[in-house]
């Protein structure tokens, strides 16, 4: 039998953890997307090699605590204001590759004024758009974007439309905006989808190198603990249901 | 000296700018100055006043409740301001609209037909600088070379060509204003 | 002759930022004080210096802005009137709570709600006690003239820095819309990003380097003994604060046998208040607080042994006349004499005021 030290060899390594990813052990739930979206971003960084010219804006939700998994500057903004955080660090320090990661509540609810007035000012930043349809961070409460019939601790027999109106595709109303110039919808639950998606940011990341306005980027999510499934069954959950009504793919790519 | 004056009038009068011009001239010639207009929806279409200050000490309060002098432009400003006038002060008008006339007997009054001064002149702008000169003449506070650098540092380059008519206006001004008894 | 300007105090605050090598100005319109940002948008200040101006979609975008400058070691602002002021709350109290420098003014009028865009300084207590919530404190200075809207830009900027902390200038709506003759200061370069990385790149986020840590900005600590240090530092920072920057001014004082304590343009009235005491023979000065955090409790304290009472007057329904009380603690008598709502008090009534509830002990 082969020594481990034996197969511990530079020329055998096929995978590693990007250098750009601290040693933190994740906050994360099991089977939660946060953590693969993390891993994409901090390899995007690695090869584009601009560790010191990011900056990262992270929001209030699970997510708070973004700033302890990647080895970059980073500000944490008050719920919803990441975008216009981003908005002026982008402006006073237009060398730097600035962007913003944002959950559902955070993003399509407290900070709505906030993320479409920086998409249509086209701020030359990147929005990174988590969507598990849930609020995660404070117990599993409904979201603007919890699906009609969804089942939350604010919404316990299901989200009724006419109480609560409709579950908001903001990432359609984002695409509308003459500001952004890269709008998907993206997401990691399969091999082949986070290939995908780790595309998708590497080319808004490129993006804001080129200095071509706002890349927004949803990723289509799951959330086991909110949902009360296992990470196996959050992911046909999401396919069955989440897919339909958040269509995957570019919404617009100029 | 101090020489606490309201300027009072409609809203495109040049109530304001008359105010400033006397105050840059104060500072031209060394004084302290303050310059306190009404401000919001009130100056939209309405009356508008402002209150000037000058003097040769460091000035108190910028907002008045009495004058020396009141220069009063409209009626709603006679009814407002007459009675603000300090016993033994000075109340200049232009009677050009006015339906009740100053009444008061423990003040000195006076008028300049600006309106049709500046009618006359062809001149609608130069009203608010007639109405400055009379002032001027019964209380010479600042100096006519004063007033003229104070509009060459207030005006845009672009309206200094303006200037000799604006000295015209002061000038007729000191010439037609007449004391009512 | 010193090269002195006719200007109001609204545009003097821009002015001076421009001067005081300001990067960003982040606002949002509201009366009175919307002359700072059209000053601003006339002068376009990016092309001289480089200075960022912006019109956010809202009060709390502005402030968020200034949060995000801020983070970058910037020289960052914002300035609003008083409902825009509580709008930028939460905002602040997140500067304070990520130790921020930046600089806030408020041009106050009268309230509550929407109130009236007449002057008033009925936000004493949310600018001096903390405004948002959370334990902090603001620096909040004074203005009682147009030259000190502009002194003050800088002074405030200085002290933002010094101490890591936000700093309010408030101010009312008589000072922002009066003109007086004001001597502006000469043109401070902007810092360069090689300068903010040596004097703040401890903590700004100027981009991670090999050679440090990554820097985090944040007010999130879920440790709580972490932050009841937290707290306690921050604690300690007021607590130097209030040894080393009181600032105030005393007029009149050398003989006076009674006090007024007024800040901003209610100093100004009490100026002519004096006049006319003075002339009745009343000997009665004016101690004006500059900085009202921290409070010059210390110079009321001093001033007591000569003192037969005070009147506090400013225009609101009493609030400063609190932290008068708080330092004389009993020793003479204390009355609060205010207008509200947007009227000023007239000198006359200030010292009827005076007359009344002090000397006579109404």
């Amino acid at each position: 039998m082969a020594d481990i030290k034996e197969i511990m060899k530079p020329e055998n390594l096929v995978y590693g953890k990007s250098k750009v990813l601290t040693d933190n052990v994740m906050s994360y739930c099991p089977g939660c997307t946060h953590g693969v979206v993390h891993k994409l971003i901090a390899e995007v960084i690695e090869e584009m090699d601009i560790q010191e010219k990011t900056i990262g804006i992270c929001p209030v939700g699970c997510s708070v605590l973004a700033y302890n998994f990647l080895d970059i500057d980073w500000q944490q903004a008050a719920h919803g204001r990441a975008p216009a955080v981003a908005t002026a660090v982008s402006r006073l320090k237009p060398e730097k590759i600035v962007f913003a990661y944002q959950g559902d509540g955070d993003l399509a609810s407290i900070g709505t004024a906030e993320i479409i007035h920086a998409c249509n000012r086209g701020e030359n930043i990147v929005v990174i758009f988590i969507n598990n349809g849930i609020y995660g961070m404070t117990g599993g409460q409904m979201a603007p974007t919890t699906l009609e019939g969804m089942p939350t601790s604010t919404s316990p027999y299901g989200r009724d439309i006419k109480l609560a109106g409709h579950p908001l595709r903001i990432t359609e109303l984002i695409a509308q905006l003459p500001g952004t110039t890269f709008v998907t919808r993206q997401s990691a639950h399969t091999p082949a989808a986070v290939r995908k998606c780790k595309k998708a940011i590497r080319k808004a990341f490129d993006n804001v190198e080129g200095k071509k306005g706002t890349s927004f980027i949803e990723v289509v999510s799951t959330c086991s603990s909110g949902w009360k499934l296992s990470p196996v069954k959050s992911n046909e959950w999401m396919v069955e249901h989440m897919f339909p009504f958040y269509k995957l793919g570019d919404l617009k790519d100029e | 000296m101090t020489e606490e004056i309201i300027i009072a009038g409609f809203g495109g009068q040049g109530v304001l700018s008359m105010g400033k011009i006397l105050a840059y001239s104060g500072i031209m010639q060394d004084q302290e100055v303050s310059w306190m207009p009404s401000y919001g929806p009130e100056m939209r279409g309405g009356t508008a006043n402002v209150t000037v200050i000058l003097s040769d000490n460091r000035i108190s309060s910028p907002i008045l409740f009495e004058y020396d002098t009141a220069i009063i432009l409209n009626q709603q400003s006679m009814d407002k301001f007459e009675k603000s006038v300090k016993v033994g002060g000075t109340l200049l008008y232009d009677p050009n609209g006015i339906i009740h006339p100053p009444q008061r007997k423990d003040i000195k009054i006076y008028k300049v037909e600006a309106v049709e001064e500046a009618a006359r002149m062809q001149s609608a702008k130069s009203f608010n600088m007639i109405v400055l000169g009379a002032f001027l003449k019964i209380k010479p506070i600042v100096k006519l070379e004063n007033i003229i650098k104070g509009l060459k540092k207030s005006l845009p380059e672009r309206h200094h060509h303006l200037i000799p008519m604006n000295e015209k206006a002061i000038t007729r001004g000191m010439e037609i204003i007449e004391e009512v008894k | 002759m010193a090269d002195y300007r006719l200007m109001k105090g609204n545009e003097v605050i821009a002015e001076a930022a421009i001067r005081y090598g300001c990067d960003g100005y982040f606002g949002y319109p509201i009366t009175p004080q919307s002359e700072i940002m059209e000053t601003l948008m006339l002068r376009k200040p990016w092309e001289e210096t480089g200075m960022v101006v912006l019109q956010a979609e809202s009060e709390i975008a502005a402030i968020n802005m200034v949060y995000g400058g801020a983070a970058c070691g910037k020289k960052v602002m914002t300035s609003s009137s008083s409902p825009g002021i509580s709008l930028k709350q939460e905002g602040i109290t997140y500067i304070a709570g990520a130790e921020l420098p930046c600089l806030i003014v408020n041009v106050v009028r009268g309230g509550p709600g929407l109130g009236t865009i007449q002057p008033a300084q009925s936000d004493y207590f949310q600018a001096v006690k903390g405004g948002g919530h959370g334990d902090y404190r603001l620096i909040v200075l004074a203005p009682a003239s147009v030259q000190e809207m502009n002194d003050f830009v800088g002074l405030g900027f200085d002290l933002a820095f010094k101490y890591r902390n936000p700093v309010m200038i408030l101010s009312d709506g008589v000072i922002g819309q009066m003109m007086e003759k004001v001597q502006l200061g000469e043109f401070k370069p902007r810092w360069t990003n090689e300068q903010i990385i040596k004097m703040y790149g401890s903590w700004a986020t100027t981009g991670k380097t090999p050679d440090r840590k990554h820097n985090i900005i944040t007010s999130l600590e879920l440790d709580s003994s972490r932050q009841e240090k937290f707290n306690h530092k921050l604690i300690e920072k007021y607590k130097v604060i209030s040894e080393n920057e009181v600032r105030f001014e005393e007029i009149a004082c050398e003989d006076a046998e009674y006090l007024f304590i007024a800040y901003g343009s209610s100093s100004r009235i009490c100026q002519k208040a004096i006049e006319i005491a003075r002339a009745k023979g009343i000997k009665v000065g004016l101690l004006r607080p500059i900085t009202l955090f921290p409070y010059p409790t210390k110079k009321i304290q001093s001033m007591l042994s000569k003192i037969k009472g005070i009147l506090a007057v400013e225009m609101s329904a009493g609030q400063m006349v609190e932290d008068v009380r708080l330092a004389v603690e009993g020793k003479v008598p204390v009355q609060h004499f205010g207008r509200l709502g947007g009227m000023i008090p007239t000198p006359n009534e200030v010292v009827h005021a005076l007359e009344e509830q002090i000397i006579k002990g109404k």
